[in-house]
């Protein structure tokens, strides 16, 4: 491939739309919301960008941290919950027969095909109290006499917590999490794993002495194309978690839907996206320091 | 003395292909052992089945003794040196060459001093801290070697272990793991497809065809006395001449070749119907006139082609009844103006190198 310097009009006119694309529909309105977040409502619908500080004042706030911290918390259990199931499905696939493998790929992306509001809505159906799982928990309850012996089951309540975000997040994520480690472990040469295998090494000691490090590459995208979204996800806390697990994305909606704030939601939202940057910065930093004993 | 690798008709299948078809021999200790053929001879799945890495065969591994059934990979007493090397790439050298010590608990006074000398054994101490991808194939090869040798097995596997590497190279490495194995006295089992690398190296060589054992002998009598055509055809060049038996001579076969009609050739077995008669290059004169010996088998041919290598020729003949035969040719002054296309010239050896194959 040619150097683009070399190719200037190539260059341009292919990457022209891009460019265009990213201005128009990217930068402009996020330059647009980082002037909101230092202005001020003068009336329902003027906004006025005075400069002030005032509503990244307020965003500091303990509620709104505690809010901030608790999305952090949150979306990193989810985000090690989506790593620890994905891994194992990505291994799977791997060293399934290679005519296979298309088709457990395609099952792993078939939830993408169904919209996300109806797979949530479908998660309350089987987690509410009178659900499907509460149904099936029952059945095997009773199957085992202990309604003689206890007494009558009680419904779980498995739905408006933090658990059912976290489940609900798992479950919508999976797919971002599985694909990157899959293309990572697919290109990883068998013959390490042998060759460990050879040394003496245990099953158990290869894939954490070998496998881990050899795949990190594939754990860190998979991370970071998760756990970013999660951080600002409302759709599934909102469904899922009601009043009881409110999450940055919700007070953002909000700020921008029913409280009609909108400088006070673009600074909530420029304060994700900082928390965002702090965590890539952390990770390429790690990455700097230790690519020199992991080489990831 | 005992067997220090036994390999008991052993075979073992894939779907619809049978890689490695009822094979037994015996390794001795010490001995540098080569599996020659090739691809897809079952060469290296008879190798991994050693090693542990290919399961479920039938018959019978012993190692020193040892039945190997149901033993792991990391159970058995054997290393090896893998085709890519397999040197892991998130580790130093020296990392690489402790990392089968540590993983099986060796106290880590030991480790230390047994890194240093393998890595010497290999001359790769002053590289001891690059990482992989800071070396040469060469340099990866001597680290792979290392990290199998530091273990002391009983058995070193190499698969293919120079084919990554340019002609220079592999030659010189060639030297050195002669050198080695016998510095060290460990049996090794090498798979290769070249032929010269198993002649130059290994005491005893195995040859290998769809899965079954053609011949085992050492590199001269397995040049100098292949047992079937394949062998002879596979081992070096040679001239497979059809031939048919017509009958019983003093200390030989009469028989009726094509291209040189009746000749006699000495051979101590039984053979009846069509054979080959087979002759290495190396043995036939090539002359610009008719051989005035009487003994010796001679034909007359027409120079097709002519391949030049420096220090010899390569010369196809064509003779009569479409019969090419093959002679190589010292590039020396007695075939001044001779080797040229078209050029009419006579062929002739001595019927004591001439080898009757029946299979």
């Amino acid at each position: 491939m040619e150097n683009w310097k070399e190719n200037r009009v190539v260059f341009w006119v292919t990457a022209l739309p891009g460019i265009f694309w990213l201005t128009v529909f990217f930068l402009i309105p996020l330059a647009l919301i980082w002037g909101m977040s230092f202005g001020e409502k003068t009336s329902i619908v003027d906004i006025e960008i005075t400069g002030t500080f005032a509503n990244y004042a307020r965003a500091f706030k303990e509620v709104y941290l505690l809010i901030i911290w608790k999305s952090i918390w949150i979306s990193a259990i989810a985000c090690a919950l989506c790593l620890a199931i994905a891994y194992p499905i990505a291994f799977g696939i791997c060293f399934s027969p290679p005519r296979w493998r298309p088709l457990l790929l395609l099952l792993i992306i078939l939830p993408f095909w169904i919209n996300l509001l109806i797979r949530t809505y479908a998660l309350i159906a089987v987690f509410r109290t009178r659900g499907t799982l509460n149904y099936f928990l029952e059945w095997l309850w009773n199957l085992a006499f202990m309604d003689k012996l206890i007494g009558p089951y009680e419904p779980l309540e498995l739905l408006y917590n933090n658990g059912a975000v976290i489940v609900g997040m798992v479950y919508v994520f999976m797919p971002f999490m599985v694909l990157p480690l899959y293309a990572t472990i697919e290109r990883l040469d068998r013959s390490y794993l042998e060759a460990s295998l050879d040394l003496g090494a245990s099953q158990w000691t290869t894939f954490w002495k070998v496998t881990v490090p050899l795949t990190m590459p594939g754990i860190v995208s998979g991370v970071i194309l998760v756990f970013i979204p999660m951080l600002g996800m409302f759709l599934v806390p909102d469904l899922l978690g009601g009043t009881n697990a409110i999450m940055i994305g919700n007070v953002i909606t909000d700020q921008f839907k029913a409280a009609n704030d909108w400088p006070f939601g673009a600074a909530l939202s420029f304060l994700l996206m900082y928390v965002t940057f702090l965590a890539l910065a952390l990770r390429a930093f790690i990455g700097s320091r230790s690519r020199g004993r992991v080489g990831v | 003395m005992k067997p220090i690798v036994s390999i008991q008709n052993v075979t073992k299948r894939y779907p619809g292909v049978i890689a490695v078809d009822n094979v037994s021999f015996d390794i001795m200790p010490n001995e540098f052992f080569a599996l020659l053929g090739p691809s897809g001879c079952g060469k290296t799945t008879l190798l991994r089945m050693i090693a542990g890495l290919e399961t479920g065969g039938e018959g019978g591994i012993l190692i020193d003794g040892q039945n190997m059934a149901g033993v792991a990979a990391n159970k058995r007493p054997v290393n090896m040196v893998f085709q890519s090397y397999a040197v892991f790439p998130h580790m130093t050298v020296r990392d690489n060459v402790a990392y089968g010590l540590k993983v099986t608990g060796t106290p880590a006074s030991e480790i230390g001093p047994r890194v240093e000398e393998a890595l010497q054994m290999v001359q790769m101490g002053p590289m001891a801290d690059r990482k992989p991808d800071q070396l040469s194939g060469g340099q990866r090869q001597r680290v792979a070697l290392a990290r199998a040798l530091v273990k002391r097995p009983k058995v070193l596997l190499l698969d293919e272990p120079l084919s990554a590497l340019d002609a220079k190279l592999r030659e010189h490495m060639q030297l050195e793991l002669a050198r080695l194995q016998q510095a060290i006295g460990i049996t090794f089992i090498i798979v290769t497809h070249d032929q010269d690398e198993a002649l130059s190296m290994a005491d005893r060589i195995a040859v290998m065809e769809k899965g079954q054992v053609k011949q085992i002998a050492g590199p001269e009598e397995l040049y100098e006395k292949p047992k079937s055509r394949f062998v002879a055809d596979f081992i070096g060049k040679i001239n497979l001449i059809d031939a048919e038996v017509s009958g019983a001579a003093k200390s030989g076969l009469n028989c009726s070749a094509k291209g040189l009609g009746n000749v006699t050739v000495p051979h101590d077995g039984k053979a009846s119907g069509k054979v080959s008669l087979a002759v290495r290059p190396e043995k036939l004169d090539l002359l610009a006139k008719a051989p005035t010996s009487k003994t010796n088998i001679s034909v007359r041919g027409e120079i097709r082609d002519v391949a030049y290598y420096g220090d010899v020729s390569n010369v196809f003949v064509s003779c009569p009844d479409g019969l090419e035969l093959q002679v190589n040719v010292q590039n020396d002054r007695a075939v001044d103006g001779l080797l040229e296309k078209g050029k009419s010239v006579w062929l002739s050896w001595h019927p004591e190198d001439t080898l009757v194959l029946t299979q």
